[in-house]
């Protein structure tokens, strides 16, 4: 469990950053947090020319207040956003889903953008990115563009995002509902069998609003559009809809069926939790 | 009660005291010694390549890359160690019909687990070892695996091993009583199979070795991470053709070790052979991946039981067919028949039940070898017995605790032979049948549980009764040819300051081996603890003995420091005596001072060293102080101190995910001696970590093909922190009258009870519902299935 051999750089700047990937091609790879890197590096199961630290790009920095919800840089650890007041206030969900990222010391480490970027279909954060509607910034050797959560994640490890291409932050809107996150782990820390991130919106006890996103279950983040729809007539109606979000696919934990039914058991308790605690 | 112990049981003894480890602090503070710390000249280091298949022919291995690589010293194929070391058979004679194949340290033709050890680098630094290994050029004709014990049993199958004939690797049939005759005549039988996984123990220092050879003296230096290291001695000096006078194990710190770090590995094997081929310090550190596929495995059962029993809840007859998987190979030198054995020896022994069959086949497979880890064949043996009792229970509409009280064997009965011919000294059942009741509130929880099931809340209580094995003598190993020593020694030595230093052949593991040692030698001195020095682990310093395994440090390991001690004091009071002109029987040893009968000081120990080693002018003609004392010590009456105890778990589980909350454990244990709570307690806790770790989470899972999914600790689930429940703990003491100090062991009892309460928890929460499940690890999924969810 040694790295194979590879080069390191540090750039000061995204600029710097940028060319370092675009010249090395496709044997580069970034590092921030390691917290999925390494031990892939470790295992010899990635075997990079160069990586390229990017702890030191302040561009990638800092949680803060806008207009419309809050921003996010990508090399936020996952301490600072547990701990920001920003986020608790504007974004509850996410808040509610850092404890369940892993342990103490990985979130020390690790970053809001790695844990995107890395696009476990088990992860806390991408689920919550999709149900909060984050827009993700990217920067790229033709500047800038943005792609929407929803859109970022396409499967496992996969996303939108280019080789040459760095995720700079997040703009994610301020959370319109009430926080529902529920998650099921063999231990306190492990990946997610099923996990369920969303928000609802309610009148008093009723849900007029909401957006289900599911993790663990299936290749990606799933945001279940069926469900959330059918929630408008009940909540039996909803978990019955489930079926028609969702692609489960088996782990060494459960089962595709085992994850459809615990889905549904998840959709049910959040979504009563968030009526009974509203009323 | 204790009986008194008049030689330590006195004013300031630490004997029955929590005392915390001294060693504790320096391991806490990062100043351990462990093998990977060691830095010695010319040090290179070994990686493996190792067979990714479960079985394979080797077609052909090409080196020449990995030769010129950076920093490689050496690539070593099993053709460069062929002749230079006699390859090891896993079998002892007092298993009968017990067979296995001669195994090497590095795969000839033929690899039989996916994670044996092909060939080796060694280089400059491990990781350009590990580069190295990449390079190797190898072909595999893949043949076909053999995973299923019962399709590796069934006939026609075809043999691993072809000169074997087939793949049982053991069998026993144990028929006591009128067997048959019980179930003809029974009211009431129940039947149920069970499974355990295989899973393995988690070290946090992973297996570890570094070899030193010295061509010009002719001597080989293993530091290795071992539990036992004169054994070790032996094996390293028989099977490298080495005088025993030119080999030396020393164990430093080691970090866990649960039984895996006391069998030969081919790993370990192959860096002495390499350290002798290249005449310089090499070593090998198990990574966390290999750890998985190369350290042994244990456990893998599949049980099918039956009990008979009278109306009024007496258990008339037990019978059990146990087919267990021990891999391509019976490990050395202990053997895998040792697990099995215990699981049809141990099965229902405490309860009176006279009338007993028991059928084991043991199996080869190709999955690495399993043999024995924490609590060998006890958990099997216990979750087998207790669920059905509480089958029973509920069948004839008995309290389960109600069906034990009717059927434990009485704590006025001793000594006691099991059907199974196991021979019991003195326990504690009954006694500690009821302690655990009133310690737990069992008729409380009862209440509380029923009133939760109203509200749609299902908890579950569940009992374990058991026996543990500990302290075994001579026919355990040794009488079948192995060459482990069931004595252990300790030598202590009176210094010029006053202190002790004390050497022991038990070792040290992280486990508080040292601190009871001390505990129990300052104690017969009349010391201060701080005055002891406690040197283990070295087979150069310490009396030759077995090390610490099988609960044995203590009640073997304890009472010979008990013996020395008194055999030192014994000289220190001659030579006061002499200095004193006082009859050394009018005199003791207190508080660091040889006293009077009054306890008036008469002379400091310091005194009495100072005089002995410089001043030897001061003592009266014809003195020759003698202040070196060793005794040793090996239990001879009974083949074993079993000790017993009771466990209790209540849970809460999760009726729509199958998942399950442990809210409090409970444990009342009877080790005979109890030398310091503190550490009896850490590891019955320890211990029932362990035990809810196999019967909760821990699996190693393979596929058809004999491939381990989860050989990360990511995805194999040790039981952590998080999940744990408190774990109360108490005891009853039931001193062995076969030593002065009369402790038995403490190591496994929590391992081999926990699986049973637990599932019997689970399974007292699905009452309700009519389900149960009987394979270990209940998982989520195991849970939802038998619940016809998911």
């Amino acid at each position: 469990m040694k790295a194979p051999p590879f080069r390191y750089a540090r750039p000061q700047t995204l600029d710097a950053a940028l060319r370092l990937l675009a010249d090395e091609g496709a044997g580069a790879r970034l590092i921030a947090g390691g917290q999925s890197l390494v031990p892939a590096l470790n295992m010899r199961l990635l075997e990079p020319t160069l990586l390229i630290d990017i702890n030191g790009l302040a561009e990638l920095t800092g949680i803060a207040e806008t207009a419309s919800g809050i921003r996010v840089g990508a090399l936020t650890r996952h301490a600072a956003l547990g701990a920001s007041a920003i986020v608790a206030r504007r974004t509850p969900l996410l808040a509610a889903a850092v404890p369940f990222i892993a342990h103490e010391a990985i979130r020390n480490r690790g970053t809001f953008g790695g844990s995107l970027a890395q696009a476990d279909p088990a992860a806390e954060l991408p689920a919550c990115a999709v149900a909060l509607g984050a827009r993700l910034e990217i920067a790229g050797p033709g500047g800038r563009r943005r792609v929407a959560a929803h859109d970022f994640f396409r499967g496992v490890y996969e996303t939108a995002l280019g080789r040459d291409e760095i995720l700079v932050a997040a703009e994610i809107p301020a959370q319109p509902g009430a926080t529902l996150f529920l998650e099921l782990a063999r231990r306190q820390g492990d990946y997610a069998i099923a996990g369920l991130a969303g928000w609802a919106a309610l009148d008093r006890s009723r849900i007029t609003d909401a957006r289900l996103v599911f993790f663990g279950t299936d290749i990606r983040a799933v945001e279940a559009r069926a469900a959330s729809a059918a929630l408008a007539t009940s909540l039996d109606a909803a978990a019955t809809a489930l079926d028609r979000d969702l692609a489960p696919v088996a782990d060494l934990n459960a089962s595709a069926a085992m994850k459809r039914h615990l889905a549904r058991v998840l959709l049910r308790r959040a979504c009563a939790a968030a009526v009974t605690h509203a009323a | 009660m204790t009986a008194p112990l008049a030689a330590v049981d006195r004013p300031a003894s630490y004997i029955g005291k929590s005392v915390p480890r001294p060693n504790a602090k320096r391991l806490l503070a990062g100043r351990g010694q462990y093998v990977d710390d060691l830095r010695l000249p010319r040090l290179a280091h070994v990686a493996f390549l190792r067979c990714p298949h479960a079985h394979a022919r080797l077609k052909s291995l090409d080196i020449a890359a990995a030769t010129r690589a950076p920093g490689v010293v050496r690539v070593v194929t099993a053709q460069d160690l062929a002749g230079r070391y006699t390859p090891w058979v896993g079998v002892l004679t007092h298993f009968k019909g017990l067979k296995s194949p001669p195994q090497h340290p590095l795969v000839h033709d033929r690899a039989t687990w996916q994670g044996e050890p092909v060939a080796a680098v060694v280089a400059e630094s491990r990781a350009l070892a590990e580069d190295a290994v990449a390079l190797i050029e190898i072909v595999w004709e893949e043949l076909p695996p053999l995973t299923d014990m019962a399709a590796a049993l069934a006939p026609g199958a075809v043999p691993l091993h072809a000169e074997l004939g087939d793949n049982l690797c053991f069998g026993r049939a144990i028929d006591a009583g009128a067997v048959d005759e019980a179930f003809a005549k029974a009211d009431c039988v129940v039947e149920e199979s069970y499974s355990f996984a295989r899973h393995t123990g988690v070290c946090l220092e992973p297996r570890s070795i570094l070899a030193d050879f010295d061509p010009a003296d002719g001597r080989l230096t293993v530091h290795c991470s071992s539990q036992a290291p004169h054994m070790m001695k032996e094996i390293f000096a028989r099977h490298f053709h080495l005088p025993e006078t030119a080999v030396r194990v020393i164990c430093g710190d080691v970090g866990g070790s649960f039984g895996i770090k006391i069998h030969v590995y081919p790993d370990d094997m192959a860096t002495v052979a390499i350290a002798l081929l290249l005449g310089r310090p090499v070593k090998f550190v198990a990574d966390r991946l290999e750890s998985f596929v190369s350290d042994i495995h244990a456990r893998e059962h599949r049980i099918a039981a039956r009990m008979a029993l009278a109306k009024d809840g007496t258990i008339a007859a037990l019978a059990i067919d146990d087919v267990t998987g021990v891999g391509p190979y019976s490990t050395y030198p202990r053997t895998s028949a040792v697990e099995g054995n215990q699981v049809v020896g141990l099965t229902g022994a405490w309860y009176r039940c006279r009338n007993y069959r028991a059928n084991l086949r043991v199996a080869f497979q190709t999955k690495p070898p399993t043999t024995q880890y924490r609590a060998v064949g006890h958990p099997i043996a216990t979750s087998v017995t207790e669920a059905l009792v509480d089958r029973a229970a509920a069948a004839l509409g008995l309290d389960p605790v109600e069906l034990r009280r009717r059927n434990l064997i009485p704590d006025d009965a001793y000594p006691w032979t099991t059907a199974s011919g196991l021979k019991f000294e003195k326990l504690s059942h009954q006694a500690a049948l009821e302690k655990l009741l009133t310690l737990m509130d069992y008729d409380g929880l009862r209440r509380e549980q029923a009133e939760l099931r109203r509200r749609n809340i299902h908890r579950g209580i569940g009992i374990a009764c058991f026996v543990e094995l500990t302290n075994p003598g001579p026919a355990f190993y040794g009488v079948g040819g192995a060459p482990i020593s069931a004595q252990d020694g300790c030598t202590l030595r009176l210094d010029p300051g006053g202190t002790v230093t004390c050497a022991t052949g038990v070792t040290e593991q992280g486990q508080g081996t040292e601190t009871m040692v001390a505990q129990i030698v300052a104690s017969a001195l009349g010391l201060a603890m701080d005055k002891i020095r406690v040197v283990t682990g070295d087979t150069e310093r310490a009396p030759y003995g077995g090390g610490t395994w099988a609960s044995r440090g203590c009640g073997i390991g304890g009472e010979a420091a008990l013996q020395g001690a008194l055999a030192l004091k014994a000289n220190i009071l001659d030579l006061a005596g002499a200095m004193l002109q006082a009859e050394p029987a009018a005199l003791d040893l207190a508080g660091g001072w040889v006293v009077d009968r009054a306890g008036n000081r008469r002379i400091g120990l310091d005194e009495v060293g100072r005089a002995a080693y410089f001043r030897g002018d001061t003592l009266p003609p014809g003195v020759q102080p003698e202040l070196v004392a060793t005794r040793h010590y090996m239990p001879r009456q009974y083949p074993f101190a079993f000790t017993n105890g009771a466990q209790a778990s209540y849970l809460e589980l999760d009726v729509e995910t199958g998942f399950i909350q442990l809210l409090q454990h409970w444990v009342v244990e009877d080790c005979g001696r109890v030398v310091n709570p503190l550490l009896v307690e850490e590891q019955i806790r320890g211990g029932v970590v362990q035990g809810i770790g196999g019967a909760l989470f821990e699996e190693c899972i393979y596929d058809q093909r004999g491939q381990l999914l989860n050989g990360t600790l990511a995805d194999y689930l040790v039981p952590m922190a998080g999940e744990m429940p408190d774990i109360v703990v108490a005891h009853i003491e039931t001193p062995t009258a076969e030593s002065m100090l009369g402790a038995k062991g403490a190591g496994e009892a929590g391992t081999g009870g926990a699986p049973a309460a637990v599932m019997n928890a689970v399974n007292d929460a699905l009452a309700p519902f009519k389900v149960r499940v009987t394979a270990q690890p209940i998982s989520p999924w195991r849970v939802l299935a038998a619940l016809g969810k998911g």
